[in-house]
């Protein structure tokens, strides 16, 4: 017996609202006006069609980044490593026009593609660290992925204060214009609405990718054996699915999508490599997968939804408001996920002989 | 560059790495994996500081900070002990709301100016060995001497007293110690609450005795995940795990040290030259982790040693065991 199909949806609302007023309790308590606060991210992210555009390009490496995370804990596998693998990304994408890896003049398409697959292999191989050190030798997954997200950052610092530095400014020079994703602003003299709108193709590459990860998950064979690893490991082993080879292969597919993000940033947004550009999205991700219950095509709506708080939540004081409102939800998703498991729970009582165990442990 | 010093620098900065894989070996080693410790750090190192700060007492500090880390992390054995939740989850909830409730608690706090921080001695008889006199008794905080206390009397209670039996039972075989009446839920509420309140004495350590002031999450950057990596390498001993501190604190120490001279050994420094280099050096003490957890994890297979066999997994009462 399940638990009705409105409950889940029904919790992770409840979740959500709970989480604002113990949020707005604790702002209230710091001093801060909480209703102030959440008008003021609703506006700053969904006020206008500007701000819309904005909350979406924020969204775009979440979306991607969300993804990889989704990806990964599909099967268990705890890649809290998309925010390094975002750094390796966007640096791999530079060094195809910084180095330069393509010739000058090359049309856009072809640059912007060239560094779109070097954005993946970026961050594919970063992702592959941590998952040889997991199928070889059994290291844990979460301690190896926050280690190499500190390396990460520390290399991109030495590049961007270093060999690729412009003036010693933590910042390379600007990319050249056919680096740069088209954005919708682009289309002004044909639709004069577009004006000023910032939302750039890296949020198209994270829609097409979306759809890319549900497929794969939901309706392939290795889809298939990634939830099965996922959801029963030892009958995963039983019926001959290579486990460590899956490792290798979700780590690597996982480190690529937050390598695109990477991607996406420095060419659709900055424009340049940065030591700063990323805010720790590839953390957030972590919650938005959550959230999204590691399901490819709600991640999108999800990271939408946290890109308003992201956008919104740089103007907010004091400035760790977003992170405590992030801690509280995802808090909230896992208590409120213990009402679905005691229902489940009780029912299990019954029948004194099944040994399953509740709850997808 | 004078090796005694940097060793006696990384013996303080290691206490801090100390405290915290102390508390998480306690809380493993019940059978409670939490991932919180970066925010139970940060917790303790905001309340510890904003306390002496206000009250003018260090000592007040502390103890605010051993409870605020201890209530965080109840919130964690909530979560895990009593429903049962996932605890990779949970404690990456933990992170997320301490680093987030740090800042905010924070705000302002950075320009709080010079406070009186916890008392610095040398160990009247024990500062005259030679060498290793100057590096570990010599001019150091009470707290690392609080650790070198803490490591041999938490092997000893877990290895030599009825309640350290009770707790490797309750992380080895829950409902064996069930069974004989050891309460299941009591060991690991209790242990993960002690866990916590060691992670908020770690954050107090920096903030109120090895390296005080409060910059935000750059205050902890990190080691509460190290830490974490280290009890790993450690394979849930205090003492291993209290080699390894003082190891990493010292790497660390000399990567900062090795910036500094124009010449290293009659040879050009590299990182001198050209600033930049030194991000290699950033990247050493995460590389080491790495290393560590590489060989540890070897030798653990090799052993056939591990995790507390229970770890991870929420007790049901009168569910079969596994």
């Amino acid at each position: 017996m399940e638990a009705p199909r409105w409950l889940s949806p029904t919790l992770t609302a409840g979740a959500l609202l709970v989480a604002l007023v113990i949020s707005g309790v604790i702002l209230a308590v710091v001093g801060a006006d909480p209703i102030r606060v959440y008008v003021h991210i609703l506006n700053s992210s969904l006020g206008s069609v500007g701000s819309i555009s904005d909350t979406l390009v924020k969204s775009t490496p979440l979306i991607l980044t969300g993804l990889a995370c989704a990806l990964a804990f599909r099967m268990r596998l705890w890649n809290i490593g998309a925010e390094g693998q975002l750094l390796l990304g966007a640096w791999a994408a530079s060094a195809v026009v910084l180095v330069p890896l393509v010739p000058v003049g090359t049309p856009g398409v072809i640059v912007l593609t060239v560094m779109l697959v070097a954005g993946f292999l970026g961050g594919a191989a970063w992702g592959l660290i941590p998952g040889v050190l997991r199928a070889k030798f059994g290291v844990n997954e979460i301690i190896a992925t926050l280690m190499l997200n500190s390396i990460a950052f520390a290399w991109i610092q030495y590049w961007v204060f270093g060999p690729w530095t412009e003036g010693g400014f933590q910042m390379t020079r600007q990319f050249p214009v056919e680096a740069w994703l088209p954005r919708l602003s682009d289309l002004a003299d044909a639709f004069p609405w577009a004006r000023g709108l910032t939302v750039h193709g890296g949020f198209l590459i994270a829609l097409v990718a979306a759809v890319v990860v549900w497929l794969i998950v939901e309706r392939s064979a290795w889809g298939y054996e990634i939830r099965l690893i996922g959801d029963n490991p030892r009958a995963a082993k039983y019926a001959g699915i290579r486990i460590a080879r899956n490792i290798l292969l979700v780590f690597a597919v996982s480190g690529g999508l937050a390598g695109i993000a990477g991607m996406a940033e420095v060419a659709g947004v900055v424009h340049r490599l940065q030591d700063n550009f990323s805010p720790g999205y590839g953390y957030t991700a972590i919650i938005v997968a959550y959230l999204a219950k590691f399901h490819p095509l709600r991640v999108v709506p999800v990271a939408i939804l946290f890109g308003a708080l992201i956008l919104a939540g740089r103007e907010i004081q004091p400035s760790g408001v977003p992170a405590m409102i992030q801690g509280i939800i995802l808090f909230c998703l896992i208590a409120s996920e213990v009402f679905l498991r005691f229902r489940v729970g009780i029912v299990r009582r019954l029948p004194a002989t099944t040994p399953a165990r509740a709850g997808g442990e | 560059m004078d090796l005694q010093l940097i060793m006696a620098a990384g013996i303080a900065v290691g206490t801090i790495l100390l405290f915290a894989a102390v508390g998480e070996i306690l809380a493993e080693r019940s059978g409670v994996l939490n991932l919180g410790v970066e925010g139970m750090m940060l917790i303790g190192a905001v309340v510890g500081y904003a306390t002496a700060v206000s009250t003018g007492n260090a000592w007040l500090g502390v103890v605010s900070a051993m409870l605020a880390g201890g209530l965080l992390s109840l919130l964690h054995a909530i979560i895990t002990i009593t429903f049962r939740a996932d605890q990779v989850v949970s404690g990456l909830a933990l992170t997320f709301l301490g680093t987030g409730l740090a800042a905010v608690l924070g705000e302002g706090l950075s320009k709080a100016g010079a406070i009186s921080l916890l008392p610095r001695f040398s160990i009247p008889v024990l500062s005259e060995v030679p060498v290793l006199g100057r590096i570990a008794f010599t001019e150091q905080s009470i707290l690392v001497y609080v650790g070198y206390l803490l490591v041999p009397a938490t092997w000893y209670w877990i290895n030599r007293t009825r309640p350290g039996l009770h707790l490797r039972a309750v992380g080895e075989e829950p409902a064996a110690a069930d069974a004989l009446g050891v309460s299941v839920y009591a060991t690991r509420y209790r242990y993960v609450f002690v866990g916590g309140m060691l992670s908020g004495l770690a954050g107090a350590t920096i903030t109120l005795a090895v390296q005080p002031g409060w910059f935000g999450a750059l205050t902890v950057n990190g080691r509460g995940w190290i830490a974490i990596g280290l009890v790993i390498f450690a394979q849930w001993s205090p003492f291993r795990a209290a080699a390894g501190a003082y190891l990493f604190g010292a790497v660390v120490q000399l990567t900062l040290a090795m910036q500094l001279p124009p010449t290293i050994l009659g040879l050009a420094n590299p990182f001198y030259e050209y600033h930049p280099n030194t991000f290699f050096l950033e990247m050493l003490p995460y590389t080491l982790v790495l290393v560590a957890l590489v060989l540890g994890s070897r030798e653990a297979m090799r052993k056939r040693i591990g995790a507390p066999a229970a770890l991870g997994i929420p007790y049901v009462r009168g569910e079969r065991g596994r």
